[in-house]
């Protein structure tokens, strides 16, 4: 802490002059900003689309035209490297996004109400968890995907298009849906923990003895000591979320061709890894690299939002 | 102690009863038979496996076979694996998922823990940066871009390792390291997380004020609480391992259990999906119940919660 810290600042405006001090969080910050303009502008930086073949130059090595060579079907890499990135940001956010809300809900009310409902609560993560999550994935795409279809395919007033781009985009929500619905047990649980631990601590129960009622309680007293967890655990669940799309990718129950990600086109480069490794090397180290800077901005936010742990 | 056990125990077993009719609610909502697919036969023979695998009757009665079945391990037969029944295709599958995930969760534990303890332990110093740099690396490489690496750097270009298959002694050395790699970042982050959110706990604050060494302070009082978010992640992730990854078996050509979980789900191998799904609950169930005792053993505010 400087000395030229002003006297009155929020908790908040000092967190956020921490967090602007750590230059490795600031730094992934940047680059997670930039890589979003980078992705999302695709078509106007690249002279080709993502499923245009160059047959002349089919697994090419990265040269001037092809700055990071081209694919077994002469499709330029860094082209399809943008607009998969797209695709990998928007699951990362989307299927953290219902993880962190369905996680944080279900772990605090288990831990704050506590006793029979706790017990009953926890149970039923321990069943979800009991089931081995690519299974639970597979089931629920397959399973919600034919329900989906077959309502599109019944409804006559879709024309043939509408009904196909439609359920495209229903296929993108079911792959959220069910990778948020795998990933929210163990925040649950980091959360249900840290809210039984604070629950019998001395300064809730002192809290509750000036009267402060549940809402204050969990407001001000029980937020600002689980929040921390949360940010951790969070920055925790964005790699997995990623990694586990990427592996849906790889056994083709992911993002479908001709959409690419860069779980796919990491999957690709695999196959390939012993002609062509520049085929996984590239959409590799984007790929890394995102997850590296979403980490130091993880970290960051932690230490700026947890001064205790310095 | 006794009654808590029991009473995990029993419901353990309500668990798994809920894992398999969960898991055969989720397959009988896909509209195709599980035959469908194969190749066009007469509606007789069609009848006749129908018949015999039970599928012409009702659905409650198809779940009472299957339940009843694994309760009394009166194994069903698979309807892909032709010829094997469910128990068969686990006992055959599990040791060779074993060999390569005990190792790697030990390799993972050897690497993340002294790594984690040592970077709380001496914070913003160069060696909590080489140890946070090395564990976030090992975050952000998933199996897939490490797997197919280490087969290139040691399996391809050293020649020290067969690339995929499993036939000799030495065949689980490179999927072990690939999973005890990416594991041992997760344990350095929680065990460094846990340890310095505890250090700057009060009760440390008095251990020291009371003129306890730093020895004494790390592992008697802090590593006690420092440890309960690794714990939890552990027991998962034991379970998660001992019974394969998809990705490495698939990278490394490795018979084991991982590679029956997806197909069968993708397959329609009702028995099968249900049998893997069970066993999964079985290993998840047990390694819950020894983190909850271990947990309790550890920090008595948190009590064995039945």
């Amino acid at each position: 802490m400087s000395a030229t810290s002003p006297i009155s600042e929020s908790p908040w405006q000092a967190a956020m002059r921490r967090l602007r001090s750590n230059q490795l969080a600031v730094g992934g910050g940047v680059f997670i900003v930039l890589l979003n303009i980078l992705c999302w502008s695709a078509p106007l930086l690249s002279p080709y689309t993502q499923s245009q073949q160059d047959l002349a130059l089919q697994a090419s090595v990265p040269n001037a035209a092809h700055w990071m060579g081209t694919d077994a079907l002469g499709r330029d890499i860094a082209t399809r490297v943008l607009y998969g990135g797209r695709m990998s940001l928007l699951v990362g956010l989307a299927a953290t996004g219902v993880a962190l809300i369905i996680g944080v809900a279900y772990g605090g009310i288990s831990g704050w109400i506590g006793g029979r409902t706790d017990a009953f609560l926890m149970r039923f993560v321990d069943v979800l968890y009991a089931f081995p999550f690519i299974v639970f994935v597979i089931l629920l795409n397959v399973a919600v995907g034919e329900v989906v279809k077959h309502w599109l395919a019944t409804q006559s007033w879709l024309t043939v298009e509408q009904a196909n781009r439609w359920r495209g985009q229903a296929e993108l929500l079911i792959l959220f849906a069910a990778i948020g619905a795998v990933e929210w047990l163990t925040m649950a649980r980091v959360v249900r923990a840290q809210v039984l631990a604070l629950r019998n601590q001395e300064f809730i129960t002192a809290a509750r003895a000036y009267g402060a009622r549940t809402p204050r309680l969990l407001l001000r007293h029980v937020l600002p000591n689980v929040i921390g967890p949360v940010i951790i655990y969070a920055s925790l669940t964005v790699p997995g979320v990623m990694l586990l799309e990427a592996t849906l990718s790889f056994l083709g129950l992911g993002i479908q061709p001709p959409s690419a990600s860069w779980g796919t086109l990491i999957a690709d480069g695999a196959r390939e890894i012993e002609s062509s490794p520049w085929m996984l090397i590239f959409p590799g180290t984007f790929f890394s690299l995102t997850l590296l800077a979403l980490n130091f901005l993880g970290d960051g936010l932690r230490d700026a939002l947890d001064p205790k742990s310095k | 102690m006794f009654r808590f056990i029991t009473s995990r125990i029993l419901q353990g077993i309500a668990v798994i009863l809920a894992v398999l009719v969960i898991t055969f609610a989720l397959l009988k909502l896909s509209p195709s038979s599980p035959f469908n697919n194969e190749r066009n036969v007469s509606a007789d023979v069609r009848a006749a496996q129908n018949a015999y695998y039970g599928l012409d009757k009702p659905w409650p009665v198809q779940l009472w076979r299957h339940v009843s079945g694994f309760a009394t391990f009166h194994f069903p037969p698979s309807y892909k694996l032709k010829g094997r029944n469910v128990g068969e295709i686990i006992a055959q599958a599990f040791p060779v998922s074993v060999s390569i995930g005990l190792p790697a969760l030990l390799i993972a534990l050897a690497l993340g823990v002294p790594m984690g303890a040592m970077a709380a332990l001496k914070p913003n110093t160069l060696e909590d940066r080489a140890a946070t740099i090395v564990s976030t690396l090992g975050i952000c490489m998933p199996s897939l871009v490490l797997g197919p690496l280490l087969a290139l750097l040691f399996g391809l270009k050293l020649r020290w390792f067969n690339v995929s298959g499993w036939f000799d002694e030495t065949d689980w050395v490179l999927p072990a390291l690939t999973l005890g790699l990416i594991y041992s970042a997760y344990i350095a982050r929680l065990t460094r997380g846990g340890l310095r959110e505890t250090l700057a706990q009060e009760f440390i604050r008095t251990a020291r004020a009371k003129g306890a060494g730093e020895t004494a302070v790390v592992f008697r009082h802090a590593m006690k609480l420092a440890c309960l978010p690794l714990l939890n992640f552990l027991g998962p992730a034991a379970a998660g391992l001992l019974t394969g990854s998809f990705v490495v078996e698939n990278v490394f050509q490795i018979p084991g259990l991982g590679q029956h979980f997806v197909s069968s789900a993708t397959n329609g191998d009702h028995p099968l999906a249900m049998g893997t799904a069970a066993f999964y609950a079985l290993l998840i169930v047990a390694f819950n119940l020894l983190v909850d005792i271990v947990q309790a053993q550890l920090n008595p505010r948190i009590g064995l919660k039945t």
